[in-house]
């Protein structure tokens, strides 16, 4: 099981060490940053790294890798989805999960641990029940224990960790109750150069923030469930109800939570809602070439689209661009080589273009690679899929909730070639 | 106010200020120093020495300030064991307090502090907390045991608390279950022999009510712990299928893998009728698909696996070929993973498609991914025979780009595709002649003299060409210098004319100035090749060469089988069995996937070679060199290397046997069939057909054409690997590996005597109960030296076969009993029959037919040998001690 956690910051310093069973020394990782030199960027750090006598599976989230340090066999996504849990509680406790939050509270952060692995087992993950053992911290309360001496400790067992429904506190009480659903699309696709399609789909979550008091059992229906059929869910489902009458029957935690992701990928059902021509071109032995894009709006189903970024990876010779855009403004990193080109909205009368010259080392051969271009883009009211739901029914309380959805449709990992 | 404020220290010495803060009289104070005190141990400094006082703070009612000197305790109790003792009053306490939740905290504390005397004192509070009322506590409890266990097993053992704990797997709550699972499966990994997780149906049907209620890290851990029973029949591994399935859409990518694991074991076992398998196998590919939507280090580990179950079962994820496709911003380590699914999905429906990609990636910035992307278009010109000219176009508009690594991948994959279409692609010669003087790299080069020598007729300045590379000769790494030196031969027996200085040139750069063995031992041969007989010469170096088979890296059967077992596992990722490199692995349990049980099986698997007997399971596949570069290599191995090992005694034998006259018989023996063979094996001739019992036929052939090098060792008889036959558990330490071999008409036992033992062994004897064919020892056992503690020991047993005849069950059976200065072992081992066998098998007609009818029609069994490739008909095998005769069906070819 999980042996000790070390938090490494980019410039390669190890700011926080835990030890749950015996105590590892620091100096196994020195394996990480061996394999890190190797990898030249952060990114392509290996997350399976092999020592002598240790097993190094790391993450990097924000700019801090979490190596753990595991001896026995132990499924190695069983650790990185737990690091990765532990990632999202600094950042639900802190507002953040960086450096300085973490050692803004490093008391908490050790507290937290403690609580969430004993002995390498998991113990308690669920944010709820973390909550009600250790309180997160807020200015006020600081203030209040400062002066009242008190702790932020709960002083007794959680109720949820025992019951059937983990996820939820017994007594929880609103004055306004309220249950929201967000289904949020984001379109995954890479479009080759002459702007055909070479694979898409939709990676689509439904996130909720349910605000209701007692014990409620809700159960929400879709207009066309026949387009989920690759679905992960929150275990509050009932997966029963969903295999019979495709009906998401859930007692919800309370909070904001994932309901379900799904994914739709069966190309007709995947709409692109851009296309952009492109002409980017460097001139054999002139260290100079031509760049010029224009972006407009298709299959948009009426929506405006909006939001729209366009980032460029420009090859390593290029050394800057002169650009002229009709709409939104551009930025040319020259130490990264990346150009971004915040466009905003997107008005099918005048389609957005950035053009001009690109310079290049003089000398330099000619760069062999094509840089792809990455768009992000974002489409309220939308969800491309064309999912909607159809009602929200509670069972087990009197109380008339507040319901509401809300669809947004974006751009996922959304790569045009050139 | 944050705690950043705990990492300032003052001037002035901070242990002494933080001391005098601990023994403040002031609760807010204390509970600060105890936070500073925490917050350096969190940096990894050492505060140690303020031990007594923070322990002094232990006593509290402040919850807060019980938790932190907790946090301090575990970590420093081991360096102050006898401190560490003041601590216990308030533990034992502490387990007796009304609120489960300090009575839980209290006992996984204890738990955590590995102090030997302390355990002594947390037994007690343990038992009761195992029986505790509240569940909150019962499952702390079961983890508490599983850390006691690895301070003290003994103790463990001692106090019962393993049955306590098996006893939870039964508890009413959901998470005591799960986590008492997880502590049981933690103990026995440390302890395989014990069967402490000893499932059946009724334990079973408890674990999958529990997995649908308890958390999702425990719902991890016991499905890893389904997939370790193993089914009575298909009825009840399909009934576990069905209640484990619903995990596959759980929101944890663990559980997920875990779920899949338990699905692709079980599966085994169903029928393939059965419309139920048709809707697992739908079943299986969303969830997997969904895993590579996640974060990439998720990503990389599901790819992994995906890539296993790719191999076992392609049909899961055959139309999902798009999903691999690389994203330009993908971590390489992704990236290379996706490619090489990429490869293993290719087909003729979507190769197209597979192709576009590949091209695309060829062009893209990262090196390591362009080579293997170029790499991976030959593989799929191998793969997808309608795509091979396309490959073929694509490889060479890439070699036009002129980009150095690009043109040298180009160029080594473009050599397999030769091997694999002969005369379709020659045209390209031309194209690659003129990329001759940027090649760097010694794989390339090696790969370009190669594509000259074996085509020397048709470029004109061949010899010119080569000639260029051997100035350079001793520079050259010895893959190149093996190379030249065949292409070079090879020009020489097409070009005799101009060619004759230029081939002496080489033999003696390689037989007189090289150190490398091999090299100078292939240049012998090619001389006395040569000078002897220039036809026969012709005969072995022109022969026509076996096809290469298309699938050159999948993981050899057994070995995929094993690792399907370890789905999600760390095994998984590193795509070895975990007795490979998990340390402490001594008695690691090999995992195997269940059999089949319905009935469709005939079918789809061939019958093990009639006589049971071990060598009939070689692996049809070439065994991954850890990479692609290896891969690529043994290519040109043909199919002969994919058996296990040979002896390598055998080499200095088989080479002399070559120069000396054997090379008529080698000739002789099929080096036609053997293109036929292709990837399909090896398997009946080496068992069943010692007809010709010298190196197998393409075995030594191969290393004389070829080229690529590697195959340094002729083999002679067929030797099984080595196999564990007496496990160290069951000896007492001693560890016993061996197999059976036959040398020029000498039966041999070679064994490997290791002594896992903390205790010398001396005195070493052997004995063999009487068996089917005599087999006895014609020798004591010969081990001089007592074997010390971790030695090892190979000796070489000769046998003979006079010894006392009894028929055994199975013929081939062999009770051995081996006695040291400790104790008397006995094990049982099967003989490969072809070790009886004779190498001058030949008989006279009329003998031939007399010792026929001589055999009583009952002794008369019938066999039929599917793929055989070899042609001869002539197998009477004989063994003379008694008489009795294999007679093959020769109708079967």
């Amino acid at each position: 099981m999980i042996h000790s956690l070390f938090l490494i910051n980019c410039s390669g310093d190890i700011f926080l060490e835990k030890h749950w069973k015996s105590v590892v020394s620091q100096s196994v990782c020195d394996y990480f940053f061996e394999a890190q030199e190797k990898a030249a960027d952060v990114e392509n750090v290996p997350p399976v790294i092999s020592t002598p006598h240790h097993y190094l599976i790391s993450i990097y989230r924000e700019k801090i890798f979490f190596v753990s340090v595991i001896q026995t066999e132990v499924p190695p996504l069983f650790v990185i989805e737990f690091l990765h849990r532990v990632a999202d509680t600094f950042q639900d406790y802190f507002g953040e999960c960086s450096e300085t939050a973490i050692k803004d509270n490093v008391v908490i952060v050790y507290e937290l641990l403690e609580e969430m692995l004993d002995n390498g087992f998991p113990l308690a993950t669920e944010s709820n029940i973390l909550k009600e053992l250790i309180k997160p911290p807020t200015i006020l309360r600081s203030v209040v224990n400062s002066i009242t001496g008190s702790s932020n400790m709960g002083e007794t067992l959680p109720t949820g960790q025992l019951s059937n429904i983990p996820w939820r506190k017994a007594v929880v009480k609103y004055t306004n109750n309220e249950a929201y659903f967000d289904v949020i699309e984001e379109i995954d696709a890479i479009i080759d150069k002459s702007g055909s399609t070479v694979f898409a789909e939709i990676q689509g979550v439904i996130d909720s923030c349910i605000k209701l008091s007692g014990m409620p059992d809700l159960s929400l229906s879709f207009m066309n469930p026949r387009l989920l059929d690759d679905v992960s869910f929150h275990p509050c489902i009932r997966f029963k109800r969903w295999e019979s009458e495709r009906v998401l029957s859930f007692i919800p935690p309370d909070g904001n939570f994932r309901l379900i992701s799904y994914r739709v990928s069966s190309q007709n059902l995947v709409a692109i809602p851009v296309y952009v021509k492109h002409i980017i071109s460097f001139k054999e032995n002139s260290s100079s070439g031509r760049f010029d894009v224009t972006i407009g709006p298709k299959q948009n189903m009426g929506k405006t689209v909006e939001g729209v970024i366009v980032t460029v990876h420009m090859p390593k010779a290029v050394l800057n661009m002169n650009l002229t855009s009709t709409q939104g403004s551009y930025t040319f990193d020259p130490v990264l080589k990346v150009l971004t080109w915040d466009i905003g909205k997107i008005s099918p009368q005048k389609l957005p273009n950035l053009k001009g010259i690109v310079n290049l080392q003089s000398g330099a051969p000619k760069p062999e690679e094509n840089p792809s271009l990455n768009i992000q883009f974002k489409i309220q009211q939308l969800a491309i899929s064309g999912l909607k739901v159809n009602r929200l029914d509670m069972f087990g309380e009197k109380y008339k909730p507040f319901k509401g959805v809300k669809y947004i449709t974006k751009a996922g990992k959304f790569q045009v070639r050139t | 106010m944050t705690d950043s404020k705990y990492f300032t220290t003052t001037k002035k010495g901070e242990i002494f200020e933080l001391k005098a803060e601990l023994n403040s009289d002031k609760k807010e104070k204390k509970k600060e120093a105890v936070k500073k005190v925490i917050a350096s141990m969190t940096v990894g400094k050492d505060v140690s020495a303020l031990f007594p006082d923070v322990v002094n703070c232990m006593q509290t009612d402040n919850l807060e300030l019980k938790k932190l000197v907790y946090l301090y305790l575990m970590n420093y109790a081991k360096s102050q064991p006898d401190m560490a003792i003041m601590a216990v009053n308030t533990f034992v306490k502490d387990c007796e307090d009304p609120n489960p939740l300090i009575r839980a905290l209290a006992v996984r504390t204890m738990g955590c502090i590995r102090v030997d005397k302390i355990t002594e004192y947390l037994c007690e509070p343990l038992r009761k907390c195992l029986k505790d009322e509240d569940p909150y506590v019962r499952k702390t409890a079961a983890v508490c045991v599983a850390k006691l266990h690895d301070i003290n097993a003994q103790l463990v053992e001692d106090q019962g608390f393993l049955d306590t704990l098996k006893d939870l797997i039964s508890d009413s709550n959901p998470m005591v279950v799960a986590n008492a699972v997880a502590a049981l499966s933690e103990i026995a990994e440390s302890h395989p022999s014990s069967n402490l997780l000893d499932l059946n149906p009724q334990s079973i049907n408890k674990l999958l009510t529990a997995l649908n209620e308890c958390t999702e890290w425990g719902q991890i851990f016991i499905l890893d712990c389904l997939a370790n029973y193993m089914p009575k029949d298909d009825r009840e591994a399909q009934s576990i299928c069905e209640r484990v399935t619903p995990r596959l859409s759980h929101a944890n990518s663990a559980v997920v893998l875990s779920a899949v694991k338990v699905l692709m074991k079980f599966m085994e076992m169903l029928s393939k009728d059965l419309d139920y398998y048709g809707t697992l196998l739908k079943k299986l590919a969303p969830p997997l698909v969904t895993l590579l939507s996640a974060e990439p280090e998720l990503q990389y580990v599901a790819l992994r696996n995906i890539n296993l179950i790719v191999q076992k079962r392609p049909e899961i994820l055959k139309h999902e070929m798009k999903v691999f496709f690389v994203k330009y911003n993908d971590p390489i380590y992704v990236k290379l993973e996706k490619l090489d699914i990429m490869i293993r999905l290719a087909s003729q429906a979507n190769i197209a498609q597979v192709l576009a990609e590949l091209k695309e990636y060829a062009t893209e910035v990262d090196v390591d991914f362009v080579r293997k992307a170029v790499r991976a278009i030959g593989r799929c010109a191998i793969k997808v025979e309608q795509s091979a000219e396309r490959c073929v176009s694509t490889l060479l508009d890439l070699i036009q780009t002129k980009v150095n690594y690009v043109v040298q991948e180009a160029i080594v994959v473009i050599k397999d595709i030769f091997r694999k279409y002969p005369n379709k692609y020659e045209s390209v010669i031309a194209t690659l002649c003129e990329n001759l003087d940027s090649l760097d790299e010694p794989e390339a080069r090696a790969a370009m003299i190669w594509i000259v020598g074996e085509y020397a007729e048709r470029i004109d300045n061949a010899d010119e060409l080569l000639e260029s590379f051997l100035e350079g000769f001793h520079d050259e790494s010895t893959q190149v210098q093996l190379q030249l030196l065949t292409a070079i031969v090879k020009l020489f027996l097409k070009k005799p004319t101009e060619t004759q200085e230029l081939v002496q040139q080489v033999l003696s750069l390689a037989t007189q100035d090289s150190d490398n063995p091999d090299l100078r031992d292939r240049g012998y041969i090619y001389w006395r090749l040569l000078s002897t007989d220039p036809v026969a010469a012709k005969e072995v170096v022109l022969a026509e060469k076996p096809l290469i088979s298309e699938e050159t890296d999948l993981i050899e059967p057994t070995l995929l089988d094993e690792l399907i077992c370890y789905i999600g596992t760390l095994a998984s990722v590193y795509h070895k069995p975990p007795s490979a490199f998990v340390e402490g692995s001594r008695g690691i349990v090999h995992k195997s996937l269940p059999p089949r049980t319905g009935s469709s099986e005939s079918a789809e698997s061939p019958d093990a070679a009639p006589s049971g007997a071990p060598p009939s399971e070689q692996p049809a596949v070439i065994p991954t060199q850890g990479d692609l570069l290896g891969d690529l290599l043994n290519l040109d191995l043909g199919p002969p290397v994919s058996g296990p090992p040979v002896a390598t005694t055998s080499v200095q034998m088989g080479a002399v046997d070559l120069l000396g006259g054997g090379l008529d018989s080698l000739l002789r023996s099929d080096v036609g069939g053997s293109p036929a063979m292709g990837g399909t094996g090896f398997t009946a001739p080496s068992a069943v057909m010692p007809a010709n019992l010298g190196p197998p036929p393409s075995g030594g052939l191969g290393d004389l054409f070829d080229l690529a090098g590697g195959v340094g060792t002729l083999s002679g008889s067929h030797v099984a690997p080595k196999t564990v036959w007496l496990p160290a558990m069951k000896a007492k330490g001693l560890e016993i590996s061996g197999t059976f071999s036959r040398q020029v008409g000498a039966i041999s036992m070679d064994l490997l005597l290791t002594n896992k033992a903390l205790q010398v062994m001396s005195d070493f004897a052997i004995q063999f109960n009487r068996n089917s064919f005599g087999l006895a020892p014609a020798a004591p056992l010969q081990i001089h030296a007592p074997l010390a503690p971790n030695q090892t020991v190979e000796i070489s047993l000769p046998l003979n076969t006079v010894g006392s005849v009894m028929k055994m069950d199975p013929l081939n059976n062999l009770q051995v009993a081996v006695k040291n200065n400790i104790d008397v072992f006995y094990f049982s081992t099967l003989y490969p029959l072809h070790i009886l066998f004779v190498e001058d098998g030949k008989m006279e007609r009329q003998m031939f037919l007399a010792t026929w009818k001589d055999i009583p029609n009952e002794n008369e069994a019938q066999f039929q040998i599917r793929d055989c490739p070899l042609s001869a008909a002539r197998c009477a095998c004989s063994r003379p001690s008694n008489q009795k005769q294999l007679v093959p069906e020769h109708t079967a070819w």
